[in-house]
């Protein structure tokens, strides 16, 4: 199978506008009948799917949700990037390439990132006309904030709910797509396989969540953007549906996940408070703007705490360690989120801890409200304010910044952020490993392409804040339509897949005889307890820290409960009915694969970078220790139930130079 | 307190309940810190577990931002909690020994699917009536090109957060979809790039409204109780507003 | 199969009919409706104090009456009230009907009525209404029936009233009956209830929400639901009084 980049010659900030111009079109009488099957509706998938169909493809969208509106990407709350510069603090579309390159730790494509960024100006454009309540100023334009550790401010923002209102500006596009009959929209269809016909990529086979049939589509060329794997630790800030199993489904059929062990771990969660949880909840990054992090100095306070003998506030201040402050001067609590996570996860590792589980620290605002209150108080002209008319003005400066989110967390902990300090823990968020995709975003299976979080193309090691968004809706808005015109424009001579040929039937065979083989186990435990105990494995053996031997211990031990769930695993209910529990059994069969290749991958890369953090590569202070020399490639893994197979994908750096990453 | 015993009274509907009924579960053993939903993945792990079929309910982001779930808790869409959705309601707002009623949401225009799933295609099919601006992909002009004045917009926002879970509709005792529709009327309407096809959309969304079966609207506000999201009637108003204004004033006649 | 494309009826009522039979259009039969019978009722209630507020043997009254039954432009208005009462009571009917309908076959177990802002009574609207008609409907019969219909009403005699009926005498006869006047008085309540809703709902309904002028219309709403039908009420009550000589 073809393994190549396929980035276009020419200077960097030429080489889309040149290859826009030059590659090959559809013309639209062949557009009406080419079929473009597109998995997901998320940013990335609903933004493809609206846009394929105003060009006119024939286009058939799948969710497994009950409404497009409903895509993971509703979450995002932060915002999104743009190199707009509106701010005019010196922001360029090179800024932002080079910002998220960096962020990334040097471990994506260079052309797709800048890509990205001179995408990312439409976008904004795009969203603004299609009625997006972007924040605005007084005057009336568009408002900005900043984010993530970078000196610009370029993120757009809608309150918290950012990605809520761009998707539903997805969806609203999609809609009218689906009323002009251009799209056919599946809801609450899973896609279950890939089918190949002669090493292309023809279509799908999806369950019909409702009724439990399994129904054939076939299509020119077969879309994926079905999100990222973040679940298969269980307990992610990622939807309980969200799934890795349509990617898996085509890794399976051969198409090469890549870097699947970089994980992006948010400092800023709710600690889980107990063995019930079922998922975690994100608390902005944008709390880091005010909030110091600390944990105590010693362990006899740590346990006090820990025990409920002591709270927070019984900490005098000199025996508090703001040990961000301490340990990264130059951006204090404002370090980057991989960095973050760690160091709570060091502090936590002392002893240091201050949830019952010892795996939480302190975010405090009460340093911020003082300062907030006395500059009220100052403005208000109260020169003579005391200290509790102080807090008044300054907790109500926070409720104005923050309130949406202190309201949530008390909801969730039923503490007061207020007057106790947050609690908080890293939680995994987002993968920027996926399937491998060259820069027409095809993966190394014809036909088959991959968009937004699905693939692996553009963040690296590490995701910037507000670059999740962006890169969504650059991929199906801007990029996506242009490059399957790449392929589609081969296909114009085939007429339509027949959905009924051999390679659908013997797919469609396949995949009943996986579910009826899962139906027939009957063993004693439930999907959900085997999900548990594989997050339990990844998070310990390939979490926020990772060395060689625990990877090969976690890879072990996921091959065994693999095992034990294909001979263990108890799903209820029928087959041909609406049953969640089959539906999460699937995934769960895949994410018991996936895992082993994370593992894997972490094992083979010996180097620490971004999110990836092995203890044998760091620094005598324990910073991560990238070793660029060896590993400057992208880890392209070919499925085998034994030994995956690694096709390395090198990194060629022309425009910038590899630096390590220092926030001290 | 981590060992809370509850009696829950939950609607089963299909499989061994084809008409629908009430079934009785006692659970013990609740944290407080669980949420409504972890509480209900508790009992549906012992019934897996007795190898029972457990309780279908939807739910997704889990953080109040989907729409997905939708139980009707003790009488109230998402619980008793208001501005709160099913999953961000926590167990320390009920009681050891409360006996708790889950329902579905029930209206016409959303047929159960199972127990407590319901189908809401039809809120779909309200906005692929008109509930979007025509505007293809690339043809956008610079985002500050026309200024939209602060308060506004975040006026477009209060009524743009709707998340569609349908409490709103659960809520009504008319069964109306009128603060749905509001909703998304009143956002585009409030944007001057929405205001373009504000005469049609309106027409057709509220033709839409009416065909799926949804009740009618008579200013009870229960809606704006209900939802998670507190959007208020006044998007109601507007809507009319802009409905009286299209169908009589202007001269567009929408199909 | 696909589940999700909107389906369309074509429509062949006109776009007026279409206007009429919406959801929208026909809560703004109600409200317009509505709003005619609020502003009718101030027009009845001051006749209506004709008959308490001289002690005149009925002369105020009967002769008001006179005005009212022979002014064409009265008399024609007169036939708007029915024909609006009719149709605010049959597409109330509807309402209710469609309603229920569209909650589905199965109601909640658990029934609460939390509002942001709307009354008790907004709930209960259909019931209020039914119950009002059939208030309308023994009123009817019983003072405008007799008024046109009935041989044993005495002349009101009084120059230039020729051909007058007393109806003075019809009304305080039937307000001698204690149980005449509770029954009306009874009524009055559910009037009142049924306004305390239905008159700022009205606004609502034809659009004008508005963050200035609302708490004003709501306040004017409360007074009129409460002023109207206490003032209908005393009626019966000072009458059955005066009647029983204590007044």
């Amino acid at each position: 199978m073809p393994f190549q980049s396929n980035v276009p010659p020419g200077e960097l900030s030429e080489k889309w506008k040149q290859y826009r111009s030059s590659m090959p079109l559809v013309a639209p009488n062949n557009k009406r009948r080419l079929e473009v099957i597109i998995v997901g509706t998320g940013l990335a998938g609903g933004a493809a799917a609206a846009t394929f169909g105003e060009l006119g493809y024939k286009v058939k969208v799948f969710t497994f949700h009950d409404s497009p509106r409903r895509a993971h990407s509703i979450a995002a709350q932060g915002g999104i990037n743009a190199a707009k510069n509106y701010q005019n603090d010196g922001d360029s579309i090179y800024r932002l390439f080079y910002d998220t390159i960096k962020g990334g730790d040097y471990r994506s494509r260079e052309a797709n990132v800048h890509r990205l960024a001179e995408a990312s100006v439409s976008i904004i454009d795009q969203a603004v006309a299609q009625g997006v309540p972007f924040a605005r100023e007084y005057g009336g334009l568009l408002s900005n904030r900043s984010f993530g550790g970078v000196q610009v401010s370029r993120t757009f923002y809608a309150r918290g709910q950012t990605g809520q209102q761009l998707l539903l500006g997805a969806y609203q596009s999609l809609s009218r797509q689906i009323s002009l009959g251009n799209v056919q929209l599946f809801n609450r269809h899973e896609m279950i396989d890939l089918v190949m016909e002669n090493g292309k990529a023809r279509g799908i086979i999806a369950r019909n969540l409702l009724t439990g049939e399994t129904e054939r589509h076939a299509a020119h060329a077969v879309v994926l953007g079905t999100g990222g794997y973040g679940n298969v630790f269980y307990l992610s800030t990622n939807a309980m549906n969200s799934n890795g199993s349509a990617a898996w489904r085509a890794v399976k059929q051969g198409a090469y996940m890549a870097n699947p062990c970089f994980t992006q771990i948010h400092p800023t969660c709710i600690p889980v408070s107990g063995e019930y949880q079922s998922k975690l909840t994100l608390m902005s990054e944008s709390l880091r703007n005010d909030g110091r992090v600390w944990v105590p100095k010693s362990q006899e306070d740590a346990a006090a705490i820990r025990e409920g003998r002591k709270t927070g506030l019984d900490i005098a201040e000199d025996q508090r360690d703001y040990y961000l402050e301490r340990r990264y001067p130059a951006f204090g609590n404002l370090v980057p989120r991989d960095v973050a996570s760690r160091a709570a996860k060091t502090a936590c590792d002392e002893g240091l801890g201050v949830s019952p589980t010892g795996l939480a620290v302190y975010l405090d605002f009460d340093a911020a409200i003082q300062r907030y209150g006395k500059s009220r108080a100052h403005s208000l002209n109260e020169y003579s304010a005391d200290d509790q008319r102080i807090r008044e003005l300054g907790v109500a400066v926070i409720e104005e910044k923050y309130g949406n989110l202190f309201e949530m967390y008390e909801k969730i902990t039923g503490e007061d952020p207020y007057v106790m300090p947050m609690k908080i823990y890293p939680a995994v968020h987002y993968t920027m490993g996926g399937l491998w995709v060259d820069y027409n975003l095809q993966t190394n299976v014809p036909g088959l392409f991959a968009i937004g979080e699905a693939n692996f193309s553009d963040h690296g090691a590490n995701r910037l804040g507000a670059s999740a968004l962006m890169q969504g809706l650059a991929d199906g808005y801007f990029v996506l339509p242009y490059t399957i015109g790449t392929y589609l424009s081969q296909e114009i001579r085939n007429p339509m897949v027949d959905p009924n040929g051999p390679a659908f039937m013997a797919a469609e065979a396949k995949s009943q005889d996986r579910i009826d083989r899962l139906m027939a186990i009957n063993g004693t435990k439930s999907a959900e307890a085997f999900h548990r105990e594989l997050g339990k494995i990844m998070w310990e053996y390939c979490g926020m820290a990772r060395n060689a031997e625990g990877l090969r211990k976690g890879r072990k031990l996921i091959r065994e409960l693999r095992k034990e769930f294909w001979s263990d695993v108890f799903v209820p209910g029928r087959i041909k009915e609406y049953n969640p529990e089959l539906e999460k059994a699937l995934r769960v069969a895949d994410f018991l694969e996936l895992g082993e290749l994370m593992m894997l991958d972490a094992l083979d890369r010996n180097e620490s970078c971004g999110g990836h953090f092995r203890e044998e590569y760091q620094s005598e202070e324990g910073e991560a220790l990238r070793r660029d020399d060896e590993y400057a490639y992208v880890s392209a893994w070919e499925w085998d139930d034994d030994e995956p197979i690694l096709h390395k994908e090198e990194l060629i750096f022309e425009n910038v130079e590899l630096k390590t990453r220092s926030y001290k | 307190m981590d060992n809370m015993k509850l009696k829950l009274r939950i609607w089963r509907q299909g499989g061994k309940f084809p008409k629908g009924q009430f079934v009785n579960y006692d659970l013990d053993g609740v944290n407080d810190h669980m949420s409504f939903l972890e509480m209900l993945d508790v009992l549906n792990e012992k019934l897996i577990n007795k190898k029972e079929d457990p309780i279908a309910f939807e739910h997704d982001c889990r953080e109040g931002i989907c729409g997905t779930c939708s139980l009707v808790i003790n009488g109230y869409p998402h619980g008793p909690m208001q501005q709160t959705t099913a999953c961000q309601l926590h167990m320390r707002n009920f009681r050891d020994g409360d006996t708790i009623t889950i329902e579905p949401w029930r209206s016409r225009a959303f047929p159960i699917v199972k127990d407590l799933v319901v189908n809401r295609d039809s809120f779909d099919r309200i906005i692929q009536a008109g509930g979007f601006i025509s505007v293809d992909t690339g043809q956008a002009q610079d985002g500050n090109a026309i200024p939209i004045e602060k308060d506004q917009a975040s006026h477009a926002f209060d009524a743009a957060t709707c998340i569609g879970c349908g409490a709103c509709v659960a809520a009504c005792p008319n069964a109306s979809a009128m603060l749905f529709v509001g909703a998304k009327v009143s956002h585009l309407a409030q944007v001057p790039q929405g205001k373009v096809e504000a005469e049609t959309r309106v027409q057709r969304m509220v033709a839409q409204h009416d065909a799926e079966g949804f009740g009618r609207c008579s200013n009870i506000t229960a809606c704006e109780a209900e939802c998670p999201k507190g959007i208020s009637v006044e998007h109601i108003a507007r809507l009319n507003r802009q409905y009286i204004g299209s169908t009589l004033g202007s001269e567009k006649v929408a199909n | 199969m696909a589940t999700s494309t909107a389906k369309r009826t074509v429509s062949r009522v006109g776009w007026f009919g279409k206007f009429l039979t919406s959801s929208i259009g026909q809560k703004i039969i109600m409200s317009l409706t509505g709003l005619f019978l609020i502003t009718f009722l101030v027009v009845h209630l001051i006749g209506n104090l004709q008959l308490i507020l001289g002690n005149d043997d009925g002369y105020a009254f009967n002769s008001y009456a006179y005005f009212m039954t022979n002014n064409p432009v009265i008399k024609t208005t007169s036939y708007l009230l029915y024909a609006f009462i009719i149709l605010h009571a049959i597409q109330g009917l509807l309402l209710w009907s469609q309603n229920r309908k569209a909650r589905g076959d199965q109601k909640y177990a658990v029934k609460v009525d939390r509002t942001a802002g709307g009354s008790k009574s907004s709930i209960y609207m259909g019931s209020l209404g039914m119950v009002i008609l059939a208030f309308i409907i023994v009123h009817m019969v019983q003072f405008w029936g007799q008024m046109h219909f009935s041989d044993s009403i005495g002349p009101f005699t009084a120059e230039g009233y020729e051909g007058a009926k007393d109806l003075y005498a019809l009304v305080a006869a039937t307000y001698e009956n204690i149980g005449m006047v509770i029954f009306y008085v009874v009524a009055m309540v559910f009037i009142a209830f049924h306004l305390w809703h239905g008159f700022q709902s009205a606004f609502q309904t034809l659009g004008l929400n508005h963050k200035k002028y609302t708490p004003l219309i709501k306040a004017v709403g409360y007074v009129y639901s409460v002023l109207v039908p206490l003032g209908f009420a005393i009626i019966p009550i000072v009458m059955y009084l005066r009647h029983q000589g204590v007044l």
